[in-house]
């Protein structure tokens, strides 16, 4: 396997540029755990006012680059979403990821995300990927229970 | 203080056939001892070999290949207890060196339940002290007691070098101390501690003495007695043995005094239907059928490291652990997580990279073929003492060599450039 399918450029810049960084006040942040490695990623969902749409999200943690640049991507592709445009996302995101290779990102619907896609070749490093999203999904499931 | 020869390395390496793998397209540098050793090829050969013509119940029945086997177990005891220093019947078969101290952590609740026998039994506000270093091996079945028993946790701390003092130990000792728990060696650090002295002290005071000799078995000279503890747990498949199978050694005093924790049948002489009688250890601790085939492969593993010679193993490691050493220490931007001076310490070493997170380390030096160890090893509440949350880490075998050194500190030296960092 090759190193620089998992590690393509775009995933080191976003390791550093850290899209949505920076936790606020309120909303309904879920914290994430990996025990592997004790990384930690705490990420809140922000949706508009009729809950329907994804205005942003805040997240901060301690992780690899994989996990960071995944937080990052996910803040810059999937802000703008409509909560059921960003389940089906994120459980093809999911697909991918778990794939064993099998299953690359569309370009074309995954932007940058794309980048990702050799991470399902090292399935050590799927739940770098997935911490954000796990993260998003619950944080998601949090603010529903609140509504009903 | 040697390594080995190139030829001696190199008839060495010819036994473990896993060194001849290669990962990803580059041949295979393991420095990955300390989690799992490889296996000798003769020892598993003689391991297979038993089990496809011996394989027979152990302890019972009265034919001959249930006594031949009965026989073959009991002459591995004898040679793993030879190994390690210690009569037969002082070594109780378990899974692993964690289920070891979970025994005694598990005999301690039960005692505690009844009150009795007394130097198991814990009361409220009795203490249990452990070192900062701990693998949570031995860290978490005494939590489980101090929250069953409402026993406090006393934590002996280590210096910023990552050195655990006598001196540290004593400041959390009290009259209330009933158990102390330490390692023979950190797994994160590999700093050898004064754990005999540890022991006499902690003792003086009616202390049960547990010890964690996982990481310094097999990398030199084991005498359990040496330590003076009453307890000690080991691994085998941290000496070159199967996984599966491990040993609590504890004294003879000990032994007899802890309760029987699992039960069942080959652990008992009497049987009625409201009580029965065991056994004396160590087959009141090994109800059911033992583990038969890793006891034959362990012993077997032990003999092959005694043919090698355990002095010249040292040796070897203790050398060229010192070149790693150095050599990590010498790269930029890279910090080594218990560099304290003037300690003994085994051929590990484990270390942080600034800016590159250890699974990220971890996959660059896998893509150049080296197996390193990325995570909090187990060890969390050390890192944590010591401002990380996990690291990378390098530990030697009997089979390491300069070279597989040299690749090493090679690709860590170009591990920052890989992801961007100046």
């Amino acid at each position: 396997m090759n190193l620089d399918d998992l590690y393509q450029q775009i995933i080191l810049d976003h390791n550093k540029k850290r899209v949505g960084y920076g936790l606020h006040e309120g909303g309904f942040p879920s914290h994430q755990y990996n025990p592997t490695c004790g990384d930690e990623l705490t990420l809140t969902v922000r949706l508009s006012d009729d809950g329907t749409t994804i205005t942003g999200f805040e997240w901060e943690g301690k992780g690899c680059s994989i996990s960071q640049a995944s937080a990052s991507l996910m803040t810059s592709e999937a802000t703008g979403m409509t909560v059921s445009e960003f389940e089906l996302f994120a459980n093809g995101f999911r697909e991918a990821m778990r794939s064993r290779g099998t299953i690359a990102l569309d370009e074309e619907e995954y932007g940058d995300l794309a980048a990702l896609s050799g991470v399902s070749k090292f399935v050590a490093r799927v739940k770098c990927a997935m911490l954000a999203w796990v993260a998003a999904e619950d944080s998601l499931h949090l603010t529903r229970e609140s509504l009903n | 203080m040697s390594q080995f020869t190139p030829e001696k390395s190199a008839a060495i390496r010819a036994e473990f056939p896993q060194l001849s793998e290669h990962l990803n397209g580059h041949p295979l540098v393991y420095l990955d001892t300390a989690a799992t050793s490889l296996r000798p090829r003769i020892a598993v050969d003689i391991e297979s070999e038993f089990a496809l013509r011996h394989t027979a119940a152990v302890n019972r029945g009265a034919h001959t290949l249930a006594a031949e086997a009965t026989e073959a177990f009991d002459d591995a005891r004898a040679a793993i207890a030879s190994f390690v220093g210690a009569r037969p019947n002082q070594l109780v078969f378990t899974s692993n060196a964690t289920e070891s101290i979970n025994l005694i952590a598990l005999a301690v609740r039960l005692a505690t339940a009844v009150g009795s026998p007394a130097r198991f039994a814990l009361t409220a506000g009795d203490e249990i002290v452990v070192s900062e270093a701990e693998h949570h091996a031995n860290l978490i079945p005494w939590q489980e007691v101090a929250h069953q028993t409402g026993a406090v946790i006393r934590v002996a701390p280590v210096t910023d070098g990552g050195e655990l003092t006598v001196d540290a130990v004593v400041s959390v000792l009290s009259e209330r101390t009933r158990i102390v728990a330490v390692t023979a060696v950190s797994n994160v650090l590999g700093i050898v501690n004064p754990v005999r002295q540890i022991a006499d002290i902690a003792r003086a005071t009616g202390a049960l003495v547990v010890v964690d000799a996982c990481q310094s078995a097999a990398h030199g000279r084991l005498d359990v007695e040496s330590y003076g503890a009453d307890f000690v747990a080991l691994s085998a498949h941290k000496m070159y043995g199967p996984t599966g199978i491990g040993v609590l050694w504890g004294t003879t005093a000990a032994l007899d005094e802890m309760p029987v924790v699992l039960t069942g049948g080959s652990m008992i002489t009497r049987v009625d239907f409201d009580s029965s009688d065991y056994l004396p250890a160590p087959a009141k601790f090994e109800p059911g059928t033992p583990r038969l085939t890793q006891a034959i492969g362990w012993a077997e593993s032990l003999r092959y490291i005694e043919s090698i010679g355990v002095d010249s193993i040292a040796a070897h490691e203790e050398a060229l652990g010192a070149v790693l050493f150095a050599g990590v220490a010498d790269i930029p931007n890279v910090h080594i997580l218990g560099k304290g001076t003037g300690v003994h310490r085994v051929g590990l070493v484990s270390f942080a990279v600034d800016g590159v997170h250890p699974h990220d380390v971890g996959q660059y030096l896998d893509s150049r073929g080296i197996a390193a160890r990325v995570g909090h090893h187990c060890a969390q509440p050390l890192h944590k003492r010591l401002g990380v949350e996990s690291s990378t880490r390098f530990s030697l075998g009997l089979y390491s060599t300069i070279d597989d050194v040299d690749i090493a500190v090679a690709a860590l030296a170009d591990v920052r450039e890989y992801f961007g960092e100046r």
